[in-house]
């Protein structure tokens, strides 16, 4: 460790102010930073601070994906495997679940940390991490046939206009993660939703009867009577509840699983990284509006069978949960009040739920209610802050 | 009268070297100064030149735009130099002590109701200083009359002294001190204790509040936020609980009795204990010969509040603790003790480091910023050590783009930046918070008081 420091010592000069490659000077700010927490110290004040800084942070978001990113890569093999009917060990599925992975997470953060440098350099700031969790999330909620120079654009779009030309990182208003994907749903649809998509059936004819279709495109047309991804009816509700509860279904590449989200989720609640409150308030909104669909659904409309899926089982399949627990609790573009939080928690439960469910053609609605709402936290925060204004002025008058 | 508060959130940071409670006498300290930086909101203006000779009480210099405020030197003896910085700022008056101090004489104050009387005498011996104004955190201007004052005798920061033990020989100066204070508000003396201390039990005409819970629960800004809010147009006072003793001490002998005792604390000190000595004692009589190492910072005051200083710079006019803690000026390697490492001897108040396993630890802390400072994003944690009805993270970011409106709407009459300086330990980002609270209200102040 002393060789690294020495090392780093040694080139530094070439990046500093006067230097050759003083332009660089943020690369290399990055990467001493990365092995060395630096020797900055506190000069008046709190003398001393908590060991918790943004790498750490932002390393721990990490790890709480990891849990999605290993069933996925998984799953994907699995689902391939599946729909040819081959026999496959598991090895066999996960190496050609990497075979997926890997170049969508290789082009995201090549690209999305690409684009970051380049403002860094421009601008002379610091690297920041906030890209490091963005660059993970943005392969999990993709199809893992999505063309790679897809995902190039589509991270380059939503590192550009979702963050940087608000000022970078902790400026953005949107969830830069999901604004990747909107941009693609809405770019290139025949990309992102249907039966072609979700599980790569190259190298064989798939089975007859098999679909292919993700259990929020199924539950459109037959209700809760799911089907397993060999065209199969499974014999009872809670059974295709406990297969999308454990994620061996067709989806994007880390959302299947919620068994696989809620470790994550416990890591993240533990550490106290994301916010309980948005994260129980959203389920709980889901539940509400699933069960509103449930008692209104059959007396307004009986044809319409997806308005009779379970509560419960509405909450388990798509991306409700990843969304819920990974991306409406980015700290940046949610509410930053605890009273604010939990209402914009809630709201997000509700309106995923409602646009899934009321309008078909956009079967993931809680990447469009997340969006929403993250335009629309700041009005909800300044709510909650006029409540403590409006407090305090109160008590001036009452005094 | 006692009524309890009780405080929830805070966090209490456990510190290798608490103080023993043993006292002794530092050694004679021979040169002393006042620091005008020791008095926010003023403007020195020197009553002295170099050279001139000084009794204990004589007037070093005095506030420029409230003229009867004066600074008073603790001893007798020569003014030997008057340290400037930039722009000619005045930075200490350093007097070279006599061997035996010699005293102006001023009229004592023993009690009675004549309130004119005892503000001269408190200004002219140097005791105003100790008396604060909120808003802003100011010494208090001698004309006005405050709503309520209000005392705390919980010191509740790292490794800060109990005030029972250190005001225990002096409980009669202590509360002619109390008497004092009464006469100067037309409202009440509110005491501030810790639940359980009965040493306070027997102080008569104050309210007394006992008060529970982690750190900032001492601070005498929650005291007053769980009392009486301050709102706008209204003004309280309040005083140090650890400096009543002295101003009791002074007021009785009608002399400038500026003794007082202080923790030596710290992981850096060798046997920790309380010591007497002296304001504007020079540094190195009180710690010289007791420090562990070379690569050290000594604090005037807390570790979370106070001021750096050298072993040839001064005890400051309000502190009564000195705090030594190791430097924190290397890198740490990312594996062994840097972001990715395990860390069981890394202090954190979240759970992103192992310190939630054993509440007990005492931690040996540096003063490494541990990060660099980033875009002011993580929410919720500020919010976990602040005890008031406030947005923490909004009223900061009110004071970064200083918007005056939204910062009175939020609530800085009630704050100071004592008050976040557990926000300023806890917050990711490493934002300097009560760097930005300061700035906030000495905008506020020049915004309304000129």
């Amino acid at each position: 460790m002393k060789v690294v420091e020495n090392l780093l010592g040694k080139v530094k000069p070439i990046f500093d102010k006067g230097g050759k490659l003083e332009k660089l000077y943020p690369m290399y700010d990055a990467l001493e930073t990365f092995a060395f927490v630096p020797d900055h110290t506190t000069h008046k004040g709190a003398h001393i601070r908590d060991s918790i800084d943004m790498k750490r942070t932002m390393f721990l978001v990490i790890v709480a994906l990891i849990p999605c990113l290993l069933f996925g890569i998984y799953n994907t093999g699995y689902q391939h495997f599946m729909a040819l009917q081959q026999e496959a060990t598991f090895m066999e599925m996960v190496v050609f679940g990497l075979w997926k992975a890997i170049p969508l997470i290789i082009v995201s953060y090549g690209v999305g940390l690409g684009v970051e440098f380049i403002f860094c350099i421009i601008k002379g700031h610091a690297i920041q991490e906030g890209f490091l969790v963005s660059g993970m999330l943005i392969p999990l909620i993709m199809p893992m046939d999505v063309p790679l120079w897809m995902v190039a654009i589509a991270t380059a779009f939503a590192v550009l206009i979702a963050k940087e030309v608000f000022g970078g990182t902790g400026m953005n208003i949107l969830n830069v993660a999901l604004t990747a994907r909107a941009f693609l749903f809405f770019a290139y649809p025949t990309m992102m939703s249907g039966n072609k998509v979700w599980v790569n059936a190259e190298g064989g004819a798939v089975v007859d009867g098999y679909t292919g279709e993700t259990l929020l495109g199924q539950a459109i047309s037959s209700g809760a009577n799911f089907y397993d991804t060999a065209g199969v009816a499974y014999a009872s509700v809670s059974d295709s509840f406990m297969a999308s509860f454990l994620g061996f279904i067709p989806g994007s590449i880390g959302e299947t699983s919620t068994l696989a989200i809620l470790i994550g989720a416990g890591i993240l609640l533990w550490t106290g990284i994301a916010s309980w409150r948005i994260m129980l308030s959203a389920v709980i909104g889901g539940a509400v509006m699933g069960l509103i669909f449930n008692i209104v659904g059959p007396q307004i409309s009986p044809e319409n069978l997806y308005l009779q899926v379970p509560w419960w089982h509405q909450l388990v399949m798509g991306g409700f949960m990843f969304g819920v627990v990974f991306m409406a609790t980015d700290p940046v573009s949610a509410a930053q009040t605890f009273k604010g939080k939990v209402i914009y928690g809630f709201l997000i439960g509700i309106l995923g739920i409602l646009i899934r469910v009321a309008n078909p053609a956009y079967p993931e609605g809680i990447m469009l209610a997340i969006l929403f709402m993250n335009v629309m936290a700041p009005t909800i925060d300044h709510y909650v802050i006029q409540g403590n204004i409006s407090k305090r002025l109160k008590r001036l008058k009452t005094a | 009268m006692s009524k309890a508060i009780k405080i929830k959130k805070g966090a209490d940071i456990k510190l290798i070297g608490k103080a023993d409670k043993t006292t002794s006498a530092a050694t004679q300290s021979k040169v002393f100064a006042l620091k005008p930086d020791d008095f926010f909101g003023t403007t020195p203006k020197l009553s002295v030149k170099e050279g001139a000779e000084v009794k204990a009480g004589s007037p070093l210099f005095y506030d420029k735009t409230r003229t009867r405020v004066k600074f008073t030197s603790p001893v007798s003896g020569e003014v030997v130099e008057i340290k400037r910085g930039a722009k000619r700022k005045i930075l200490e008056v350093k007097v070279l002590a006599d061997s035996e101090t010699r005293y102006e004489t001023f009229s004592s104050w023993t009690g009675g109701s004549d309130r004119e009387a005892l503000v001269t005498t408190m200004l002219d011996m140097g005791l105003w200083p100790f008396v604060k104004q909120r808003p802003y955190g100011v010494i208090a201007t001698p004309e006005d009359t405050p709503r309520d004052i209000f005392v705390s005798f919980f010191n509740s920061a790292p490794l800060a002294p109990e005030a029972a033990f250190v005001l225990e020989s002096e409980k009669d100066n202590v509360q002619l001190a109390l008497d004092a204070l009464n006469l100067l508000t037309s409202g009440n003396v509110h005491i501030g204790v810790k639940t359980g201390d009965s040493f306070f039990d027997s102080f008569t005409g104050v309210t007394k509040h006992s008060i529970q819970g982690p750190h900032p629960a001492g601070n005498v800004g929650v005291l007053i936020h769980h009392v009486a809010p301050i709102n706008k147009g209204e003004m309280v006072w309040t005083v140090n609980g650890m400096d009543l003793a002295l101003i009791g001490r002074s007021l009785k002998a009608g002399q400038f009795k500026a003794e007082r005792t202080i923790a030596l604390a710290g992981s850096e000190v060798e046997n920790p204990q309380f010591y007497t000595t002296m304001i504007g004692a020079k540094m190195d009589s009180i710690v010289a010969g007791k420090l562990k190492g070379d690569n050290i910072r000594i604090i005037n005051g807390d570790p979370l509040t106070g001021d750096t200083v050298f072993e040839d710079g001064h005890l400051g006019f309000y502190n009564s603790q000195v705090t030594v803690l190791p430097e924190g000026d290397h890198k740490k390697f990312f594996l062994t003790d840097g972001w990715l490492a395990p860390g069981f001897n890394s202090f954190s108040l979240s759970k992103a480091f192992p310190s939630w396993l054993n509440p007990k630890k005492e931690y040996r802390l540096d003063t490494n910023l541990n990060g660099e400072e980033r875009a002011f994003v993580v929410t919720g944690e500020l919010e976990k050590v602040f005890p008031f009805d406030i947005y923490p993270m909004q009223l900061i970011k009110s004071i970064m783009v200083n918007d005056i409106d939204a910062m009175e709407k939020l609530g800085i009459y009630e704050v100071l930046p004592e008050d976040f300086a557990l926000c300023e330990f806890a917050c990711t980002s490493k934002v300097d918070i009560q760097q930005v609270v300061e700035d906030g209200l000495a905008d506020m102040r020049k915004e309304f008081e000129s």
